[in-house]
């Protein structure tokens, strides 16, 4: 999709659309495919709607190239037709003229990870699947920063991108049953860490020691949207050493 | 303070209220009811704002005693509940008198009860909810079920006297039960539950189409609050498909490759990343929150339009009720 940009401080969004989500949810689709650009703008659609602070809307969600909308539709008039039509009304005149983009500060977070053996038990797999050795996937998952698209599956559970293109696995065809907390997974140019030990159905390559997500801090995500984080490899001694309570 | 003893906790007790909304940007799950309609009729039943924190029970229920005489409500499965040993109504008020055991038993039929107090249990909320996120181990008590010598804070409203608590100071009677209001009843079961297309539906064989809206799906034995894997026809694309991982609301019908579809229920993630074939329409999550393992399931495509007015017209029921509960409680009208 193309960004235009209008002028500084403004996205002007030329390409999206709104699709129901069931019968109390909504999502506005600002790509179709994953992109450091697209997850900007997704960034921004959702900062401006949660501004908007709206009677009836009760949570704002964005993933990689959509942002969901939950709302209440007992909420909304009972005269002016589906609320999903009204809503999608109050969104078009809000986004229409441009959303404010938000600056990412971008900072750069180091996370360490002890990779292979029972901390990355999928790293030779990985490994094979690439046609390249364990040093290499671990030397390519730590080149780049990766910019945190999104949360879900578990709190403060991270979503970044892109990865080294070497690195492209798809999902596992067999979910594991158990993926342990910290887990650091791959799957589809992405990388993710299982904050909650959980069924899962990614690549794990990796374990960090890092907690990831206190009820109690505001906001309760220890890493934020649009952050960069680079992986620093650690030894099994130094995961020990660095391991985090998960209260 | 009110509080509420826990004698014996039951199978699976949890604390659950209208959901933990406005935190699924930080992965943060809503959680809440699983069969909401119950759980919000409890509430309004006791003259509580209906989204207030209420004990779900599960299969097999727990005995409890209160500190104060407290008016409860238990709805939802059908569910044998005793005040020393008498058997107490459901679906309605009931005063308790303190310090006497609440003894649930098994879930006759359906899977879920619902016990609302007045005033609404009162953990300390987290991320704006009492809702129990068991995975992540916070909200409602401790982020757990309940366990034998848990006290749970119940929120009593300042200086209130009933009629029904002068009534209980009255007589010698472990209870004294307030009327049913009409409606207020568990949602129905046994009819199809149903659905509106999801986005990937044309992307599945006609057949597999055919079988979802045709055949029958038994609730898995590996289903939990997280969703129901349904046992059925294995359901195939017409050609793979790898999809970005996108919005998921409660009632959404998820295919992973194996085929077996998976209804994503109130502990659900907020975003997944399989083809979605359906989304169950809010009205008929109650009765399929009912539903327990083994339980056989038919599903029926209903328009967009269906979904809203069969949504609305339970909350007007709810309202309705809310406000012949009020009335027969003697609290004011709001």
């Amino acid at each position: 999709m193309a960004i235009a940009r209008p002028d500084a401080g403004l996205l002007a969004l030329t390409d999206w659309r709104i699709e129901p989500v069931g019968d109390r949810c909504l999502q506005i689709r600002l790509g179709d495919q994953v992109s450091v650009s697209v997850s900007q703008t997704v960034h921004a659609v959702t900062e401006w709607l949660l501004r908007q602070r709206w009677d009836g809307v009760r949570d704002v969600v964005p993933a990689f190239t959509t942002v969901a909308v939950h709302f209440r539709p007992e909420r909304f008039a009972r005269d002016k037709g589906p609320a999903f039509a009204q809503l999608s009304a109050r969104i078009r005149d809000v986004l229409v003229e441009g959303v404010p983009a938000v600056v990412h500060a971008g900072c750069e977070v180091e996370v360490p990870a002890c990779y292979g053996g029972e901390y990355g038990p999928d790293l030779e797999e990985v490994a094979r699947a690439c046609d390249i050795d364990t040093a290499e996937v671990i030397r390519l998952h730590c080149a780049t920063p990766l910019v945190l698209y999104t949360f879900f599956f578990s709190p403060g559970n991270p979503f970044a991108g892109p990865l080294h293109p070497r690195l492209n696995v798809p999902r596992r065809a067999t979910p594991r049953t158990l993926v342990p907390a910290g887990s650091v997974a791959i799957a589809n140019g992405i990388s993710s860490i299982y904050q909650n030990a959980s069924p899962g159905g990614w690549n794990v390559i990796a374990r960090t020691p890092w907690n990831l997500f206190h009820v109690d801090r505001n906001p309760p995500t220890r890493l934020q949207l649009g952050d960069r984080l680079r992986f620093v490899p650690i030894s099994p001694a130094e995961f020990d050493a660095m391991l985090e309570s998960r209260p | 303070m009110n509080l509420m003893r826990v004698d014996r906790p039951g199978i699976l007790s949890v604390l659950q209220d209208g959901g933990r909304y406005g935190y699924q940007r930080f992965g943060v799950p809503v959680n809440g009811a699983m069969d909401e309609w119950s759980c919000r009729l409890a509430n309004v039943l006791v003259g509580n704002a209906a989204d207030s924190a209420a004990l779900e029970i599960t299969l097999n229920g727990p005995t409890v005693r209160f500190a104060h005489d407290t008016l409860i409500a238990v709805t939802g499965a059908d569910i044998a509940v005793t005040a020393a040993g008498v058997p107490l109504p459901t679906h309605c008020a009931v005063m308790v008198r303190h310090d006497v055991p609440i003894a649930f038993g098994h879930c006759r039929r359906g899977a879920r009860a619902y016990l609302a107090v007045r005033g609404g249990f009162a953990p300390d909320a987290v991320l704006g909810s009492r809702s129990t996120n068991l995975r992540a181990a916070f909200g409602g008590v401790e982020g757990r079920a309940l366990r034998a010598g848990d006290r749970v804070a119940v929120a009593s409203p300042y200086r209130e006297m009933l009629p029904l608590a002068r009534m209980m100071v009255q007589s010698v009677m472990a209870s004294v039960a307030a009327a049913r209001p009409a409606g207020a009843n568990g949602p129905e079961t046994g009819n199809a539950i149903r659905f509106l297309p999801g986005p990937q539906w044309e992307r599945f064989e006609p057949t597999a189409r055919k079988a979802f809206e045709t055949e029958t799906f038994t609730v898995s034995s590996q289903s939990d609050r997280m969703g129901y894997r349904l046992e059925g026809p294995a359901l195939a694309l017409s050609s793979p498909l790898e999809m970005v991982s996108e919005a998921v609301s409660f009632g959404t019908v998820q295919v992973p490759p194996g085929g077996a579809p998976i209804v994503l229920m109130a502990d659900r993630q907020s975003v997944g990343g399989y083809p979605k074939i359906a989304y169950v329409i809010s009205a008929d999550l109650p009765s399929l929150a009912q539903a327990m393992p083994g339980t056989a399931l038919r599903f029926q495509a209903v328009t967009a339009e269906t979904a809203q007015r069969e949504l609305l017209a339970m909350e007007d029921r709810l309202d309705t009720i809310a406000a012949e509960a009020a009335r027969l409680l003697g609290l004011p009208s709001q």
